[in-house]
């Protein structure tokens, strides 16, 4: 197996700060429950969901330092994850 | 670790590693026999399902009980559906051939991490232990049909439990599988072994992994939902509790449309390795037919509506997904004309693997062409629900995926094996065994049209006649069957032992001894600049 070229150090520091950023998203998303926002619930739920997903990708899973292809491959799994739930929401959406 | 130099003059069958006999199979890493270990499991399931599949054409034999009651009848279609699906057609390709084939055909030692291969394997044989759990134990077994539609699943007193946590483990199977070929087929292709030159077969595997990587998951957290909802009802899909029980549908189709894919891709990839070889040209369309894969497993993830045209689905919805739905047809169909246009001027060379071969696509071609009938609103209100779905489910699913599995199995197995089967009697085989099939599944597209409904253990008088050919098809097509297993077996012990390349095929696996030595090669192939797949002129 040849010696990865691409090896990186990343500082412990930056990953307590990731974890207390999460922490703060998790508190953040039940505080927000208390609050009546009606139709936009599940939307503030979900926004914090992706934040915390996104922030787990770029720094727990180190897609911040992958190479080009691997980041695509990423996106091309979550395009689809949407285009599923749009089309899903065809039905919901229209149904009379 | 293999590094000794016994281990490189040693085939894959004989070798003694850290384990003898038995433990040598079930704890082995090697990818080969990996896969004979995943060809002789799914190879029972399969006779299981083909003697429930018996029993139900026996019970429609004669209008009335001739056999069985209607339960019992509800029961083995459950278990006939459950066991095919997540047992045989799903795992079928990919696990067995897969496994086999795709390092040897990339010019590597093994898959990317040969443990966990191990682990999938392991993880089936815990499903399926599961699933019988369910047949065997409890208050009987499912009766839900393999859908396990909502609301029926968390309303029967069946044993449904244990089939579904079965099928949730099957999937973990599944998809650690994909896993490994995604990694595999991007990391440990030999030098020279660029993209474009990969055999088809790999390529269609390729496109398989990323469905099973993708797809599954959605199924596993669905079968979840449902236990939760039998076990506490949490009221997801319950409409007596607010919940949906057409978003089970949604959710269940996710996966299992695109799983025909999984079941389909690796079949077509198998026909594009046979047809070239006995044709002894080049493939036509070889981009044409990777971008068709990739084409399919694309559109296939988004059609799982056509499903459900009269579940009472929005009308925006439904115009999508049939749309969709004949879009996905187009790259089917290119599929098609590439293959025919290989054979076109070729020099045929008619063998067993062959004769499968062009088999597979008559009746891929009924299947796909029906499928059309049922993706089409105005039609599909006619005929769901009715013997005609049955009918085309089969041609597909069985005949997509079965013929070619046989026409895979009778190509490789020289190779995976060392011996030659009886061509006489492998052609005697397929010949029954095709006529069985047809005899079995077309008169349930005139009866079908005529009104009779699937999934019932009685029908009228009027569906009399066609029911009685369907149950003497089922019965030929057994015989085939045997002829096909009985002379397999035998020849896998007592055949002539097989030439290093008996097709004269182009493909890597064919350069190496049979059966493969335990490391597949004794030097890393290296791929030149005018080396490939197919290059037989």
């Amino acid at each position: 197996m040849s010696e990865d070229k691409h090896q990186h150090i990343v500082p412990y520091r930056l990953y307590v700060i990731v974890l207390v950023a999460l922490l703060a998203l998790t508190f953040a998303s039940i505080g927000i429950t208390s609050i009546e926002l009606g139709e936009f619930t599940v939307a503030a739920a979900l926004i914090f969901a992706v934040l915390k997903s996104i922030l787990v990708l770029t720094y727990f899973m180190h897609l911040k330092y992958d190479k080009p292809y691997i980041k695509l491959m990423v996106a091309f799994v979550f395009a689809i994850f949407v285009v599923v739930i749009v089309i899903t929401f065809l039905d919901y959406l229209y149904r009379v | 670790m293999h590094t000794t130099d016994a281990v490189n003059g040693a085939n894959y069958l004989t070798y003694q590693g850290k384990y003898k006999g038995l433990l040598g199979w079930i704890f082995s890493t090697d990818h080969k026999r990996i896969g004979l270990l995943y060809l002789y499991s799914i190879a029972t399931m399969f006779a299981t399902g083909v003697l429930l599949g018996l029993a139900m054409k026996f019970e429609l034999l004669a209008p009335g009980k001739t056999i069985m009651d209607a339960q019992t009848y509800n029961a083995t279609f459950t278990v006939h559906g459950v066991i095919m699906i997540f047992m045989v057609v799903v795992p079928g390709l990919p696990a067995v051939f897969g496994n086999l084939m795709l390092p040897i055909m990339i010019g590597a030692k093994d898959v990317a991490f040969p443990k966990l291969n191990l682990l999938s394997w392991w993880l089936y044989l815990t499903g399926v232990v599961l699933v019988l759990c369910a047949l065997l134990f409890g208050s009987g077994s499912p009766d839900t049909g393999w859908t396990f539609y909502a609301p029926y699943s968390f309303k029967t007193g069946t044993n449904l439990l244990p089939a579904v946590f079965g099928a949730f483990v099957l999937g973990f199977s599944s998809i650690l599988t994909g896993l490994n070929f995604l990694v595999t087929i991007h990391r440990l292709r030999c030098p020279g072994m660029k993209w474009s030159k990969l055999p088809l077969f790999v390529w269609t595997l390729y496109g398989t992994a990323w469905i099973q990587l993708l797809a599954t998951p959605v199924v596993g957290i669905t079968l979840v939902l449902v236990a939760l909802e039998r076990l506490f009802g949490v009221g997801v899909f319950d409409p007596a509790l607010g919940g949906d029980p057409v978003l089970y549908q949604h959710l269940f189709w996710i996966y299992s449309h695109p799983a025909v894919y999984i079941m389909i891709l690796p079949a077509m990839g198998a026909i594009s390795e046979i047809i070239p070889t006995f044709s002894q040209k080049h493939i036509f369309g070889y981009k044409a037919i990777i971008a068709s894969t990739l084409a399919i497993a694309f559109v296939g993830y988004l059609v799982w509506g056509h499903h459900m045209f009269t579940a009472g689905m929005s009308g925006t919805a439904q115009y999508y997904f049939s749309l969709l739905t004949f879009i996905v047809a187009i790259p089917s169909a290119i599929k098609v004309f590439n293959w025919i246009s290989t054979m076109y001027k070729g020099s045929i060379n008619i063998q067993t693997p062959f004769y499968w071969a062009v088999s597979f696509i008559f009746v891929f071609m009924v299947g796909g062409l029906s499928g059309l009938v049922l993706g089409s609103l105005a039609t599909d209100i006619y005929v769901h629900d009715t013997a005609f779905v049955v009918a085309h489910f089969h041609y597909i699913v069985f005949g997509g995926t079965g013929f070619a599995f046989f026409a895979a199995m009778h190509y490789w197995f020289p190779k995976i094996f060392g011996r030659m089967y009886d061509k006489a009697w492998a052609n005697i085989g397929w010949l029954v065994f095709t006529i069985g099939f047809l005899a079995l599944y077309s008169p349930m597209f005139y009866l079908g049209m005529m009104g009779m409904p699937r999934r019932y253990y009685d029908y009228l008088e009027e569906f009399h006649g066609g029911n009685i050919l369907s149950t003497i098809g089922s019965w030929v097509l057994v015989t085939g069957f045997v002829i096909i297993v009985v002379n397999l077996v035998r020849s896998a012990r007592k055949g002539e032992p097989a030439e290093v390349n008996p097709w004269h095929s182009r493909t890597l696996e064919w350069t190496v001894p049979s059966p493969p030595p335990v490391l597949n090669f004794e030097k890393e192939p290296v791929i030149g600049e005018k080396d490939g797949p197919y290059n037989y002129e």
